[in-house]
């Protein structure tokens, strides 16, 4: 029987599940319950299992696994939630618990799982040599090739459905377009490093670099680690907390934290779980200290622009029109609403129009693209949707995972106005550097 | 009941479809409780009807049965309405989601049950129309669950409650039987007024699953504004002062310092959290007379002894901080595991006595109540901060509980003024009620629903 005293949810602290007095004011924010109407797909019907579960009421079922992988972690009710429920904490202990007891079988989801959060996600090498071979097969036109032979028939179909959504390996990876230290031309006044993320890194080293170009622009040296490890957020939300804790270890020993003003983070989703080390690790000897430090200086790229005052760029940034679409984790997860409209409302010659829902998940919620490909799917119609009636030619959002979910999206209508995405530091890199070619 | 589990189910299933019916524990734990604390109860299944057709076939079979059945919306209420009996068929309405027509030249909405209540005043203000009642749960509560439990709001000093809006329903009795009550017209004194029996009757004489309601035209203007007090008793006497004035606010509402700093650390508005007590006032209208009865406000709140008092500077503010107030309930949360919330309304002349008794309540049993409420209709929501599974603790809160009711009984209000009395406050019915009164209410229960079917044990045995 699943119901050993190890379980997390039973050995939580008893106040957390009873924190929750349902009152159910998260219920309208929940896109799964808005979805369903069902009340187990709602965050307080989820925690009353988690609770029956504490309590000995329930077993650990295949049925309860389900439900806490179809909830997409977006975090929308804790930021509804008046009474102060710790959902995170309440959401990967069911998930650990989930993976513990091992109710979902085995097969080939153990294989993917072994490969991903065992393999990849903890050798960033290995994850760019297979970044290497994907952008090689990309780059040869082989991608092209196989979907005009349709060769993909040999995939199984979960795989083949998945297949399109590969997403474009970059031309160069984040290593190959960043120095370890790059100083400002001015005066430097922070010293910050700069991590670099795992998807991120093989997709939108750009982005990376662009958010090196705003950093220099405002007086910030940037120290930049050509090989970092993965921030543990996937293993984190995946019922993996042993391997979040280990690359979280890994990720303090790559820094020297007392040299730096800050450390910069421009993923939503791993900001989010960066900011946490602290608790996550609060019952190592060892680390406990240095990782209550870290979490202080943990900053979301916007959050630190705002904070120190950036400057406002003079020229505009080439787009004329956007809309900004909030990632879970830096709306939900951070707190962080007002900055990167700080920041996009600072660029002269752009309108910015309030996407509505603009808070509500696009679907991609870190890898439920993947595993509930058809609730993924109904949520990026919706924010597709949304994206269209502001007219915007450009949707902006600072998160890669929905940034490829909105690529995707986007190309499922083609008749749209809008056909771009983008993140607010790229705009804003991209004024700074119209300043130098065309100063005002 | 005398069919097995298996059976009925199966029955339910060919008649909604297997999916609309839940039976599986996973499926049913999340439909054990609703909004009140320390009550839960697993049902046998759980049913989504999706028409009027759909609730009358659901019914005639349960009758058929003799299989219980918990109606349902959101399951928000605050008296263990919707909280289910064992072996029960929980009849979960928020699948009849529709609005149906908005008339503006008689000024009426006509909505199925399940329409979430802020949804019917968004569809309303689309034609400069205006739906007055909102309970602190508008954004989630449905129709059908306000109009069974005759709910309140924030605004009911001036426009009433939810009764005053009920022009007609369709009613599902307990035999499956469909009825029509009520019409479009202003003026109607054909026959009882049947429709009102069904206001507040909390799931126990039928199943609303459609309504007609009134609409107002949206006011033109409002003004926002907060007095902050060092004395619970001064706020209390704005409150009498302003009414004695002849002003009639759309709100006053009222928090404690306690609900304060909970709701403030939720909301990070920059409320005030040094303040014993503060009141939030609202007036609404043509935009001379709210002008002028703003000010009056605000002179007879400082003259009754307000620190400060602060005008909103715009209607997004004033929003911003209604908002904040309808969180105070679940704010309270924060503090301690359980939250027991309290009722309690009295006539407006007793308010000062009311709120100072529950203070010294409070203290002479060591307990931690905040208090917030409905100050402007007498209504007050002492909430209790407490542990569930602290049994001496809880032995004093029930004391506690005792004496408020006994003070309020005897102050001439009521034990419920807006939340309905369900399971929660079924034990101080009678006292309330007394004999005649009390007899009278099963009179009507009973033939209406001789078989017991409805919501059984909810209201009284
Ligand atoms: C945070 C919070 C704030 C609140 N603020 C207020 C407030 O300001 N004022 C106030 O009055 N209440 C308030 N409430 C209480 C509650 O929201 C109301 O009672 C609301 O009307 C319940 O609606 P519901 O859809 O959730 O109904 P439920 O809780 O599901 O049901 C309530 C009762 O109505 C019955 N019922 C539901 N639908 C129907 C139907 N279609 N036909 C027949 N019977 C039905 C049920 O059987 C049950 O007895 C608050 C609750 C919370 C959690
Ligand atoms: S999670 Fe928070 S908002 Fe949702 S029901 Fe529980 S207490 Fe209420
Ligand atoms: S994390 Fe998102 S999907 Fe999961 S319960 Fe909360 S709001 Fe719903």
């Amino acid at each position: 029987m699943a119901a050993n005293k190890n379980m997390l949810l039973k050995k939580l602290d008893y106040s957390i599940l009873q924190q929750c007095m349902h009152c159910g004011m998260c219920l309208p924010t929940c896109p799964t319950y808005m979805e369903t109407k069902r009340e187990r797909n709602s965050p307080r019907g989820r925690i009353s299992l988690m609770r029956a579960i504490a309590d000995d009421e329930m077993e650990l079922s295949a049925s309860f696994a389900d439900e806490m992988y179809y909830c997409l972690g977006c975090l929308a009710c804790v930021t509804a939630c008046p009474a102060g429920v710790d959902y995170v904490e309440l959401f990967e202990s069911a998930r650990a618990d989930a993976e513990s007891s091992e109710v979902q079988g085995h097969g080939m989801r153990d294989f993917w799982r072994w490969l991903t959060l065992e393999v990849l996600f903890m050798r960033p090498r290995l994850l760019r040599s297979l970044g290497m071979v994907l952008r090689w097969y990309q780059q040869m036109g082989l991608e092209h090739m196989v979907r005009k032979l349709k060769l993909t028939m040999i995939l199984p179909k979960k795989l083949r459905d998945l297949e399109p959504q590969t997403p474009q390996m970059a031309r160069s990876f984040s290593n190959e377009l960043i120095d370890e230290i790059e100083s400002p031309t001015g005066s430097k006044k922070y010293r910050v490093a700069l991590l670099t993320g795992c998807v991120q890194d093989l997709v939108f080293s750009n982005i990376n670099r662009d958010t090196v170009d705003v950093l220099l622009a405002n007086g910030c040296e940037v120290v930049t680690p050509s090989v970092q490890y993965c921030c543990g957020s996937l293993h984190g939300h995946n019922g993996a907390p042993h391997l979040a804790r280990e690359l979280a270890r890994r990720q303090l020993d790559m820094f020297d934290v007392g040299s730096l003003d800050a450390i910069i983070t421009n993923a939503g989703g791993c900001g989010s779980h960066l900011k946490h080390y602290g608790h996550l690790l609060q019952d190592d000897a060892v680390y406990a200290g240095r990782a209550a430090q870290w979490d202080a200086k943990v900053k979301d790229i916007h959050e630190w622009l705002v904070e120190i005052g950036f400057r406002k760029p003079t020229s505009g940034c080439g787009t004329v029109s956007a809309t900004y679409h909030e990632s879970c984790h830096l709306c939900h997860g951070q707190k962080i609403t007002s900055q990167p409209r700080s920041i996009l409302s600072s660029i002269p010659g752009l309108k910015v129009t309030e996407l509505p829902e603009s808070n509500w998940c696009c679907g991609s919620a870190g890898i439920y693209n993947i595993t509930q490909p058809e609730q993924s799917a109904k949520l990026l119609k919706r924010k597709v949707e949304h994206i269209d009636s502001t007219s915007a030619e450009t949707v902006v959002t600072s998160n890669p995972g929905c940034h490829m979910q909105l690529v995707n999206g986007l190309l499922s209508k083609p008749e749209s106005s809008c056909h771009k995405v983008s993140q607010p530091v790229t705009l804003l890199a991209e004024a700074y550097r119209n300043e130098v070619s065309s100063p005002l | 009941m005398a069919i097995a589990a298996s059976e009925f189910i199966d029955q339910l299933g060919k008649l909604l479809g297997d999916t609309e019916v839940l039976s599986e524990a996973e499926d049913l734990i999340p439909y054990s409780f609703d909004g009140t604390a320390a009550l839960k109860q697993k049902p046998w299944c759980v049913v989504f009807p999706r028409s009027t057709d759909e609730v009358a076939a659901c019914v005639q079979l349960a009758a058929k049965h003799q299989v219980s059945i918990v109606t349902r919306g959101s399951g928000t209420g605050l008296s263990g309405g919707s909280v289910p009996l064992t072996g029960s068929m929980v009849l979960c309405l928020v699948k009849l989601d529709r609005i149906i027509e908005v008339d503006a030249e008689n000024l009426t909405l006509r909505a199925q049950c399940g329409v979430i209540t802020k949804e019917i005043d968004d569809a309303a203000a689309k034609h400069g129309l205006f739906y007055p009642p909102d309970p602190g749960s508008m954004k989630i509560s449905t129709i059908g669950g306000n109009v069974a439990e005759n709910s309140g709001g924030l605004r009911g000093l001036k426009y009433g409650v939810t009764r005053d809006y009920v022009m007609g329903m369709t009613v599902v009795l307990p035999s499956g039987e469909v009825v029509w009550l009520g019409n479009k017209c202003v003026k109607d004194v054909a026959g009882y007024s049947l429709k009102d029996l069904f206001v507040g009757s909390e799931g126990t004489l039928g199943i609303i699953t459609e309504v007609l309601l009134k609409l107002l035209p949206r006011p033109m203007a409002r003004r926002t504004m907060l007095a902050m007090y060092d004395t619970m008793e001064e706020a209390a006497e704005t409150v009498s002062a302003i009414i004695a004035a002849k002003i009639i606010p759309c709100t006053l509402e009222f928090l404690d310092q306690m609900t304060l700093k909970c709701v403030e650390d939720y909301s990070k508005i920059g409320l005030p959290t040094d303040v014993a007590a503060l009141l939030l006032m609202e007036t609404d209208g043509h935009p001379a007379a709210v002008e002028d009865e703003a000010n009056r406000m605000l002179d007879i709140a400082k003259k009754h002894g307000a620190r400060e008092v602060k005008m909103a500077k715009d209607d997004a503010e004033g929003a911003r901080l209604a908002a904040a107030r309808r969180n105070a309930f679940s704010a309270l949360a924060r503090m301690k595991p359980t939250t027991i919330l309290e009722d309690v309304t009295v006539p407006r002349s007793e308010l000062v006595k009311m709120v100072r008794f529950i203070r010294e309540t409070a203290e002479k049993h060591k307990l931690l109540i905040g208090t917030f409420g409905h100050m402007g209709d007498g209504n007050l929501h002492p909430t209790f901060l407490t542990n569930e599974k602290d049994t001496e603790e809880m032995h004093r809160v029930e004391i506690a509980l005792g004496e408020i009711v006994d003070k309020t009984l005897e102050l001439g209000g009521t034990v419920t003024g807006e939340h309905g009395v369900g399971l929660a406050k079924k034990a101080f019915l009678r006292q309330q009620f007394g004999e005649g009164s009390y007899q009278l209410l099963r009179t009507i229960k009973f033939a209406l629903d001789p078989q017991k079917l409805l919501n059984p044990g909810k209201i009284f045995d």
